[in-house]
């Protein structure tokens, strides 16, 4: 079945005097289970379209479908709903929040989602076992290395199991040993637990593991190539 | 603790400085608050209680009409017997009838006017602070004799002196000519000038006879035995009224339109100068809380792009808000209610205060009344605005876009 697919999508910022256009037409699928890498030179709108699927930005034109419905056209409240509970973001910059604990963090999304206290509490501590940060659970974000915040900020994105898990530049700040633990993650959640993801990066480690690579250029797919043909 | 009162705790504690600050405004501004209201209302019972223990009474049975045109033939009739009926049926001493007559009272030397009232030497001491106020030679003692009380600043302008002789020369009820010569048998000394420059008391059966009122009077005084409890009085004195007489119960609030008045005003500005000082802490609370907001806006659309719904972020500002106004409230109303209790046991004295005092007849310190209103009317309406004043922020927060706010530094 089809996770992601991306219909003819345009989307154009204005800056300065000039037009820049992020998204050109673009069209793309991505089966349930996929591992995509999006690479492109600096402004070649992978972040854009990693946006316009994840709902945080409305193309200006095309259609977005997640698990066959279409959501380019809902509201901000639906927008919110359909983030909370089927898809997982990991940013570039961790981005926790400052005053909560690893533990609190990850139990944020569950909180808001509407999770009971104590389930909250054990799939936190589950998960951050998971992700390697047994011990850590009660430290601040700022107590931790960067490797270690993003680690928290996967666990927080994965630990409602969401379908679909969109990361943009995940491993950009992360030394090469963290880098290596995180894909390896990835690549168990991928193998292990079907969810799909959709990295935007410019690290060949991911890319090596990606199971398709797809690589843009001015807001359009140059080049396709399915490693697990290659 | 619940994970977001958790986060809006930590929160507020991100800028501990300006948390404080905010907090103190609070603070402060409940302090002075609860001082003031508590200053104030208990400057007004004050006023009002030495006011109607003065003379007036809690409320006075009368004729139809008669609190706005004081004619002497608007009378009630039998007054002495319905007194006592009142007094019996109200289980009450506080019960004194009296009458009322204007008249030219000489001496030997200066004649004035004044206004006499007939009074029952018995009861009178019950409803009136006057009997008590006799600073030379006594209260009347009979209802018949000819005698009379009269004020200090009376007796200095007359020139007389207690066993010196009054002439009195008036209109009887029936507009025929009265005149009695009586015996000062006390001079009183309210502090109150209008009461001890103007009003003169003599037996109500000696008036009576002497201004043909033929067993009627002009009004049954009636004392509830707190403030609080005249309106309930009233309803139960009006039910004891004989119905065919024509005759109403007015409260002090109708018998002293000049004192409620007065208080109204006093109100009027005093709610001026609070919603001032309650507007400049609202707008302090406006810009900590703004500040905060902008401040946040990358974290917030963190939170945003995760899935949580601005509605929910911007009640999460109002639980910060209301997390430092509890603060505020409940420092403010402990701190304010412990110096204010603590002022309304020692007294003080503030410029301007014998002039009032002589006017309104209060003591020469101020003794602020702490009340459960007093208390907490102030800083609640501080903390109800705090609320309002960080509503914008709060609103701000739904034209947040994710990508937008995750872009700002």
């Amino acid at each position: 079945m089809t996770a992601v697919r991306c219909v003819d999508l345009c989307k154009t910022y204005r800056q300065g005097d000039q037009d820049i256009k992020a998204l050109d037409h673009l069209s793309m699928e991505v089966e349930e289970g996929g591992f995509v890498c999006l690479s492109s030179p600096s402004g070649g709108g992978k972040t854009t379209l990693l946006n316009a699927i994840g709902g945080l930005d409305k193309p200006d034109s095309g259609e977005v479908y997640i698990a066959g419905e279409r959501i380019d056209n809902l509201s901000k409240g639906n927008l919110a709903e359909l983030r909370l509970h089927r898809i997982g973001f990991v940013f570039q910059a961790f981005n926790l929040i400052p005053v909560l604990s690893a533990r609190e963090n990850v139990e944020f999304v569950m909180q808001v989602q509407g999770v009971p206290a104590s389930e909250r509490r054990e799939k936190s501590l589950e998960i951050l076992e998971e992700v390697g940060l047994e011990g850590l659970e009660d430290r601040l974000p700022s107590e931790m290395s960067g490797g270690q915040q993003q680690r928290v900020a996967v666990a927080r994105a994965i630990v409602s199991n969401p379908a679909l898990v969109l990361a943009d530049e995940p491993t950009a700040n992360l030394d090469s040993k963290t880098a290596d633990g995180l894909i390896d993650l990835f690549k168990h959640l991928n193998e292990h637990h079907g969810t799909t993801f959709i990295i935007a990066t410019h690290d060949q480690r991911v890319m090596a593991y990606a199971k398709r690579l797809v690589r843009m250029l001015d807001g359009r797919i140059v080049e396709e190539i399915d490693q697990n043909a290659a | 603790m619940n994970l977001v009162l958790r986060l809006a705790w930590r929160n507020l504690w991100r800028q501990p400085r300006r948390t404080w600050l905010t907090t103190g405004a609070m603070v402060f501004s409940n302090v002075l608050l609860v001082f003031m209201i508590s200053l104030q209302f208990g400057m007004y019972r004050l006023m009002i209680e030495n006011s109607l223990q003065a003379f007036t009474g809690h409320m006075q049975v009368q004729a139809q009409g008669y609190n706005d045109d004081k004619k002497m033939r608007q009378t009630v009739p039998d007054i002495v017997p319905l007194a006592s009926a009142l007094r019996s049926q109200l289980d009450s001493d506080e019960v004194a009838a009296r009458a009322t007559a204007f008249a030219l009272a000489s001496s030997e030397e200066r004649s004035y006017g004044i206004a006499v009232f007939g009074v029952e030497p018995r009861f009178e001491p019950h409803v009136s602070s006057i009997p008590g106020l006799v600073r030379e030679g006594r209260y009347l003692d009979s209802n018949e004799a000819p005698e009379i009380v009269i004020g200090k600043v009376l007796a200095r302008n007359l020139r007389v002196q207690v066993g010196d002789e009054l002439t009195l020369l008036g209109s009887g009820r029936d507009g025929s000519f009265a005149a009695v010569v009586a015996t000062v048998v006390g001079i009183f000394d309210s502090g109150v000038a209008d009461l001890d420059r103007t009003i003169a008391e003599m037996p109500l059966g000696l008036f009576q006879d002497v201004f043909y009122m033929r067993g009627s009077g002009h009004q049954v005084v009636v004392n509830a035995p707190r403030l609080g409890q005249v309106a309930e009085l009233k309803q139960r004195v009006a039910g004891l009224l004989p119905e065919d007489q024509g005759l109403v119960v007015q409260d002090w609030d109708a018998l002293l339109p000049g004192l409620k008045q007065a208080i109204q005003a006093d109100i009027s500005s005093a709610v001026f100068m609070y919603a001032v000082l309650v507007i400049l802490v609202a707008f302090s609370v406006l810009n900590t809380q703004l500040m905060s907001v902008l401040e946040r806006t990358h974290e917030f659309g963190i939170v945003l792009a995760l899935g949580l719904k601005p509605g929910r972020l911007g009640r999460l500002v109002m639980l910060e808000t209301a997390m430092m106004g509890t603060m505020g409230l409940l420092l403010g109303a402990l701190i304010g209610g412990a110096v204010t209790a603590w002022l309304g046991i020692q007294g003080f004295t503030m410029p301007g205060m014998d002039e009032m005092g002589a006017k309104f007849n209060l003591p020469s310190r101020l003794h602020p009344d702490v009340t459960i209103a007093s208390l907490l009317s102030g800083p609640a309406v501080v903390f109800l605005f705090s609320l309002l004043a960080s509503a914008y922020p709060a609103l701000r927060i739904r034209r947040l876009h994710p990508v937008e706010a995750m872009r700002s530094a």
